[in-house]
């Protein structure tokens, strides 16, 4: 049989970002729930990498959840995004990481719109100037912040304590990869991989030694829906999507889930906790949930960081039956603690 | 007043996103709302593309154009290279101008929406920000988040925040230079004018049902009163 063809020219597909030299943005929903994952990202890229990425207070929001919600223009997203281009331009930078995958669709589609249609860009670059005093610029390359720790994907698995491999068992832990709807369904030679077979998830889980599980709603949305969210009588929505991809990989006995937008992580981590709650199911065996973990936090398991120091303790599916698979060492007294051993209480039990 | 196709024709979207929709379905077929609810983007994109003014108006003033959750996974598998989720948005964007979002129970909903990010985005310059994430509004955010909430300050330092201090760092505070600079980019592009724009007309709803502006913000943000979901 011919290896299908689609699969085979996307599976080597490549885009070309360059590895060091980056202005960086962060992610408004990866700051608030995976805190921890940004400072594990600039601690492997700074320190265990050496690279040179470069942070101001100054950058703020794209913008593109509102946008996304309807909220602002397209104009205002556009030149909230200038802004942060020309920062970029300001402190000696060309190319550009972001933290978000909604911001990394949307900087995609603001640069594919100033190509398609220049007097938009123009209208854009007046307003910029305008509004803010700042020079208009462009990155040279785009990359998201998943897209450098996939091109460090063997390094950092030179580097391992642990691999995703069961120590019990001796087997590769199955594994669920999620990607983000906006790293690469917009636009699909902006992501590692394309849109139908992205490897940016793949490439890392086969580096760090687990296996990958294919079915049949991966490319299902995770149920964020902007608006669909945010707003409490639609949440129907989110939560009936995230439940058709649970329904749909539960056959298959993943140890994990990783994914690489913030907004994901938490849609998949908190609507099992939900559906356990509301309904007494969950997916992960004996009562457990399966544990949804940004690739940040799974490079930094892997690289033997402290699981309380990748902020595990803030997602609501327990990640131990994880850490006990892998054969990690935590200590179960210190989940909640806050800084210097202070004690702060603890979350009521999780039914997942 | 101009033709509503003629003003779609005014959003980069719009012209960048439809070329010769041959209704084949396919948006329809991946949409994770069309399976949800009553929704049919190829229906859409057939009445935009037909120029029917008066099939153009209803559909602003619609229901429909609320369902979209904009994953824009139309957009990886249209056989033709449109985006059915972008022309959902500049419909939003005009139904928005207009004042027509005000007819549809689900367009209503954008006045929650504005008031919530508009002043995330303006008064600290997230789109979400902590502070203003409360477990009554967003209880599936768990017992986790029931807690980090309570403890605000001290789980944000274990996790290495900069929750609201100097400098960079995740949860900085925005300087108000910057902020600043948000809201001359919201004044000059058009998001002051649609916010002012929802504001006065959900205040004029508002005032008819005699409800304050917190307990319109309550009616929008939780009440379901029609049967939106698909039957099929």
């Amino acid at each position: 049989m011919i290896y299908e063809g689609k699969k085979k020219i996307w599976s080597e597909y490549q885009k070309d970002i360059p590895d060091d030299h980056y202005f960086y943005a962060r992610s408004c929903i990866r700051q608030m729930f995976f805190t921890a994952s940004e400072q594990a990202f600039l601690e492997i890229t700074r320190k265990l990498m050496g690279k040179d990425i470069f942070e101001t207070e100054h950058h703020t929001t794209c913008g593109g959840i509102a946008y996304h919600c309807d909220a602002i223009p397209q104009e205002t997203s556009m030149t909230i995004i200038a802004r942060q281009f020309a920062l970029m331009k300001k402190y000696g930078y060309e190319n550009f990481v972001c933290s978000c995958i909604t911001s990394f669709g949307l900087y995609n589609e603001t640069l594919e719109t100033w190509r398609r249609f220049p007097e938009v860009e123009a209208k854009v670059k007046e307003d910029l100037w305008e509004s803010c005093h700042l020079e208009f610029a462009k990155p040279k390359f785009l990359a998201h912040t998943c897209d450098l720790i996939y091109k460090y994907r063997e390094r950092i698995a030179s580097m391992a304590k642990y691999r995703l491999v069961n120590v019990k068992t001796g087997r590769p832990l199955r594994v669920v990869e999620h990607i983000g709807c906006h790293y690469s369904k917009m636009f699909p030679s902006k992501g590692f991989g394309g849109a139908e077979y992205p490897y940016v998830l793949v490439g890392m889980v086969e580096s760090w030694g687990g296996e990958i599980i294919d079915y049949p709603e991966r490319r299902h949305c995770c149920g964020f829906g902007f608006r669909q969210y945010f707003i409490q009588s639609d949440r129907g929505y989110s939560l009936a999507n995230t439940y058709k991809k649970f329904e749909s990989m539960e056959p298959y006995e993943p140890d994990m889930i990783i994914t690489n937008c913030p907004g994901c992580t938490y849609f998949m981590d908190r609507w099992q906790y939900v559906i356990a709650e509301t309904q007494g199911k969950t997916y992960g065996g004996k009562g457990h949930g399966i544990p949804v973990l940004t690739y940040e936090e799974v490079a930094g398991l892997v690289l033997g960081y402290d699981p309380w120091d990748l902020g595990l303790q803030t997602h609501q599916v327990g990640s131990e039956p994880l850490l006990d698979k892998m054969g990690i060492k935590y200590d179960p007294a210190k989940k909640y603690l806050g800084v210097n051993g202070k004690f702060i209480g603890e979350p009521e039990k999780s039914p997942c | 007043m101009e033709k509503l196709y003629d003003m779609l024709l005014q959003d980069c979207r719009f012209t960048g996103s439809l070329t010769s929709c041959i209704n084949c379905g396919t948006c329809t077929a991946i949409c994770p709302a069309a399976e949800f609810y009553d929704y049919d983007p190829r229906k859409i994109i057939n009445i935009v593309q037909s120029k029917d003014e008066t099939e153009i108006e209803k559909l602003l003033k619609s229901e429909t154009i609320w369902y979209c959750g904009e994953c824009l996974s139309c957009t990886t598998r249209c056989p033709r290279n449109n985006s059915p989720g972008l022309v959902v948005m500049a419909l939003r964007s005009l139904s928005q101008r207009l004042g027509y979002f005000a007819e549809s129970e689900k367009g209503r909903q954008q006045f929650a929406l504005n008031k919530m990010l508009g002043t995330n985005i303006l008064k600290y310059g997230y789109c979400v920000y902590p502070r203003t994430f409360h477990y009554d509004m967003f209880p599936e955010a768990g017992k986790v988040w029931k807690w980090q909430e309570k403890h605000l300050e001290d789980v944000y330092a274990r996790l290495g925040a900069n929750l609201d201090g100097e400098g960079p760092g995740p949860l900085r505070k925005i300087p108000k230079e910057d902020l600043d600079d948000l809201k001359k980019i919201f004044d000059r592009t058009g998001a002051t004018a649609i916010m002012d724009k929802i504001n006065k007309v959900s205040k004029e709803i508002a005032d008819k049902e005699g409800l304050t502006e917190d307990e319109y913000f309550h009616k929008v943000f939780t009440e379901t009163k029609k049967n939106h979901l698909n039957k099929k």
